[in-house]
């Protein structure tokens, strides 16, 4: 390593965490695996299940210092929070929702559809929204000038995309599959193969930001971050669904992945719901 | 009217992570209105960890009501043309966890109400997304009959409210963790 780099290293939090660590493979699963049993144990107890990440969750070293202590304070959404920002075709372009499409030439690595609806926690459509979403290139490398794994970029890929979701709530991207990548958050340190979604609700009590994994991955129990969700059930949630009939002949391979938003707070109105 | 009867368990979240700048982050994305605007503010502050230093890859939107306390209902927020105000922005913090918006001061939606801004907070590290809000300090009635205000003691309470600059300006600081720790909100539903 230059001295460039080492000083880069030293300064930017971004390239090292001062909280990693060299901690082994094994010393991270041991981790995980104790508070799942923990979490195990206090279901069978008839304690709540859990549907969203921990964010105290210590296998992944940059939470440590990330995450407020105090309880989040539950209380009543009032006037802005019962409504969220509009988005329509003047935001995003219709082509922004192919990944393929962005440069001179094609992209190399399989090509996929990834599709499926946006719904509230009432099973209603979420319509007319944004929807953002970004990714490693087909040899797991971001662009991002602090993505230093030497893996080799793509130069007709950039791996961001945009759409508006339709009356249904279904939104549909055409990409490339993403590789697992190498992080620092332990030694050996692997990401599952992964797509990051941008979400909006009809309320901004909705907004999200999650991850999208392919079925079958390997690296699953590995991973501190996809683990961070202790219920197995709610794990399975983030896991896309290999559908061969979004899968085109001779050209791409298909996955479904619908997203469950938490429920709107807002008193619908009829005009609004069957509009 | 559809009948919405089922309910369904929501997708969990997982964090921003780092790699998130040339996806999310956009032109004047963290202008609200034009610097020119009449009656336009400057809202910053710095994110903080759990030890007091600053976050450098954090990202935060705010949704506030317009100065006359409107909520708009216009699209438009990603392409700025200057003049539509949508109430929605977002911004990536500097190298220093710094962040700025130029946005106006938004006024109360109701009478009497105390008028505030709301915060999501994203980060690297951080494994799901946090809400919070942003109180103007001047209207002290208001804010001493805010229903949230009012449910929290006096050392959280303060987390809440900005302070006003001498020039105008809004400074909000977000902490994690530790002392002073910002007061973040979970909803019904969620």
């Amino acid at each position: 390593m230059s001295t460039e780099m080492q000083s880069e290293s030293f300064e930017n939090s971004h390239v090292l965490d001062p909280a990693a660590t060299a901690d082994s493979q094994e010393t991270i699963n041991k981790e995980i695996n104790d508070i799942h049993a923990a979490y195990r144990k206090s279901v069978e107890d008839g304690g709540a299940e859990e549907t969203q990440p921990r964010i105290d969750f210590a296998p992944y070293r940059s939470s440590l210092l990330r995450h407020p202590t105090k309880d989040l304070h539950h209380t009543d959404p009032e006037t802005i929070e019962l409504w969220s920002p509009a988005f329509g075709h003047r935001d995003v372009h219709a082509l922004e929702a192919d990944l393929t499409i962005q440069h001179n030439g094609e992209p190399l690595g399989e090509r996929i559809v990834v599709q499926g609806k946006v719904l509230d926690g009432d099973g209603r459509p979420v319509r007319n929204q944004l929807v953002e979403i970004w990714q490693a290139n087909a040899a797991g490398r971001y662009v991002h000038k602090r993505d230093q794994h030497p893996a080799p970029i793509d130069p007709n890929f950039t791996g961001v995309g945009r759409c508006i979701t339709g009356d249904d709530g279904s939104y549909r991207f055409t990409t490339i599959k993403p590789a697992p990548y190498p992080w620092k958050n332990h030694h050996n340190a692997w990401r599952p193969a992964h797509i990051h979604f941008s979400l909006f609700g009809t309320d901004f009590t909705q907004r999200m930001i999650t991850q999208m994994y392919f079925p079958g991955d390997p690296l699953f129990s590995l991973d501190p971050i996809y683990q961070s969700i202790t219920d197995q059930k709610a794990r399975d949630r983030l896991v896309a669904t290999y559908d061969h009939s979004i899968t085109s002949h001779e050209w791409n391979t298909g996955y479904n992945w619908d997203i469950v938003l938490t429920g709107s707070n807002r008193t619908w109105m009829e005009d609004e719901d069957a509009e | 009217m559809t009948e919405a009867t089922t309910k369904l368990v929501a997708t969990p979240g997982q964090t921003i992570g780092p790699f998130y700048g040339y996806a999310l982050p956009f032109e004047k994305g963290h202008e609200l209105v034009h610097r020119a605007h009449p009656g336009s503010i400057r809202l910053h502050g710095v994110v903080s960890d759990g030890h007091g230093e600053p976050i450098p890859d954090s990202m935060l939107e705010i949704w506030q009501a317009d100065e006359h306390g409107k909520i708009s209902r216009k699209d438009g927020s990603l392409v700025r043309d200057d003049h539509t105000f949508t109430g929605w922005g977002r911004v990536a913090v500097d190298n220093v966890g710094h962040y700025t918006f130029t946005t106006v001061n938004p006024g109360p939606t109701e009478e009497g109400k105390a008028p505030f801004i709301l915060l999501t907070v994203f980060a690297r590290g951080l494994l799901n997304r946090l809400f919070t809000r942003i109180y103007l300090p001047e209207d002290t009635e208001a804010l001493a009959n805010d229903p949230l205000l009012s449910s929290l003691p006096e050392d959280r309470r303060r987390t809440l409210i900005a302070t006003r600059e001498e020039n105008g300006d809004l400074r909000f600081d977000i902490r994690l963790q530790g002392n002073n720790e910002t007061v973040f909100l979970s909803y019904p539903g969620a």
